[in-house]
């Protein structure tokens, strides 16, 4: 065969590859959407992470705003400390509350922002005080169980108004773990 | 007497492991001489281009319809599993996942050896057998640098070319039978893949294995021919060696490549 032929064909291969991996970054992988602007950094103390992950998802309002950064356990309060790399295009107030939610009910665990209403932004470097721990269904379950069987014990005669109890306690340990939680990191401070 | 006879499985032993280890230098040192008179191949790059036709631009047949089955299959049964608990979005995850971590740099490296290794094996074996090789040594042409560098630079740069494209024409082909044929959303087919999918540890660790199982076949193929018998049973039987051992070493590494990638 000649060689100009050989030539040609080689050429379309390599395109053709090239075309390829193209295709792969853009249309399959996150090449472009994970990229992020400039980003400043935020701290944010939790007593459990539950399955977090660096470089997970950091949302409000669910868009993306930003990733988790590094993750690290302070052996002085015994919790996980957080940096999350926020885009430099959203500012925060700083009563922003940090949530661990998870997507769905078995997904990809991710840091939620709820924004609170003071004047002050956040900026680089500083902490986020208001925040609560990731759920563990286990705990929650366990949770449920006792408060339930303890109910039980109390008040034996209405079912009803026992599983309503029981409901309003599953619904307000969570809270209740907060507010503690809000006293406990003011107290050293 | 009784005693060399009873001696007798143990010899054989040690003399099958002792050629095992000894074709196993060989082949490191073969390695290693075309790694260095690879250079007047870089100088002639036509004689490399030429290579790339027949080992790259020639599988590229075989190449595109099997990824294009192998998606297709893929999206088919991952589908039937996962819409049992309905999740059938996630099939253009699984699909592209499957394909650009595994299926497209292992079945790639299977096809080529198959395709091409044994071309190369049996081509080089009947240029020894009819001692071409040695006419060019007696007329001073290293036939290390004239014939085997090329067609190892060849495959090599061959080699993710068609894994990538393997991977690409796959995807494309589970996206025919999820979108269109079973009816997922053209949209979170997708973007769920986009979500999950990552650049440097997904697709490029893909092509990394590729680039590394193009290193071994080829360099099988040539040394399984460079080494035959200069007879036509001996090619023969070079040509099977090829598959079994390219096969073979391509699994192996596999799961090496992929258990150091997992733990990083």
């Amino acid at each position: 065969m000649e060689r100009t032929t050989i030539d040609l064909w080689v050429g379309i291969f390599v395109a053709l590859g090239v075309a390829a991996l193209l295709g792969l970054a853009m249309k399959v992988g996150n090449l472009t959407t994970s990229k992020l602007g400039p980003t400043y950094t935020v701290i944010a103390n939790f007593e459990n992470i539950g399955g977090l992950k660096p470089r997970a998802p950091v949302k409000s309002a669910g868009v993306v705003v930003g990733r988790v950064g590094k993750i690290k356990f302070d052996t002085e309060t015994y919790e996980a400390v957080i940096s999350l790399n926020i885009d430099k295009r959203y500012s925060f107030p700083k009563d922003t509350f940090a949530n661990i939610y998870t997507a769905g009910l078995l997904g990809e665990q991710y840091v939620g922002l709820e924004v609170g209403g003071d004047e002050a932004k956040l900026k680089n470097g500083d902490k986020i005080t208001h925040t609560q721990d990731a759920i563990v269904l286990e705990k929650m379950i366990s949770q449920f169980l006792f408060n339930k069987a303890s109910e039980n014990k109390d008040d034996v005669s209405s079912t009803k108004a026992s599983t309503k109890s029981a409901d309003d306690g599953l619904t307000a340990n969570p809270l209740d773990q907060i507010n503690n939680k809000g006293k406990g990191a003011a107290a050293p401070k | 007497m009784i005693k060399r006879s009873r001696l007798r499985p143990l010899r054989t032993l040690g003399h099958r492991v002792t050629k095992r280890i000894w074709r196993l230098g060989a082949g490191a040192r073969f390695f290693g001489l075309t790694l260095i008179s690879s250079g007047e191949s870089f100088r002639r790059f036509h004689l490399i281009i030429r290579e790339v036709y027949f080992t790259g631009v020639l599988s590229l047949i075989i190449i595109l319809v099997s990824a294009f089955f192998v998606g297709m299959v893929l999206a088919l049964q991952g589908y039937n599993t996962l819409q049992r608990y309905g999740s059938s979005e996630a099939i253009g995850v699984l699909v592209a996942l499957a394909l650009v971590r595994e299926l497209g740099p292992v079945v790639t490296a299977l096809l080529f050896a198959g395709r091409a290794g044994t071309a190369i094996t049996a081509e080089i074996g009947l240029m020894k057998a009819t001692e071409q090789l040695s006419a060019m040594e007696m007329m001073a042409v290293n036939p290390i640098s004239r014939v085997i560098a090329p067609r190892f630079w060849a495959g090599v740069i061959a080699m993710p070319i068609l894994a990538t494209i393997f991977s690409m024409v796959g995807i494309l082909g589970g996206y025919l039978v999820a979108v269109p044929l079973i009816g997922v959303d053209a949209g979170a087919f997708w973007s769920q893949m986009q979500a999950n999918v990552d650049w440097r540890l997904d697709i490029v660790n893909g092509v990394i294995k590729s680039l590394v199982f193009g290193v071994a076949c080829t360099m099988i193929a040539l040394f399984e021919g460079y080494d035959a018998p200069p007879t036509a049973e001996g090619v023969s039987s070079a040509t099977t060696r090829t598959v079994v051992t390219s096969s073979l070493t391509v699994l192996i590494l596999d799961f090496v490549l992929t258990s150091f990638m997992i733990s990083v």
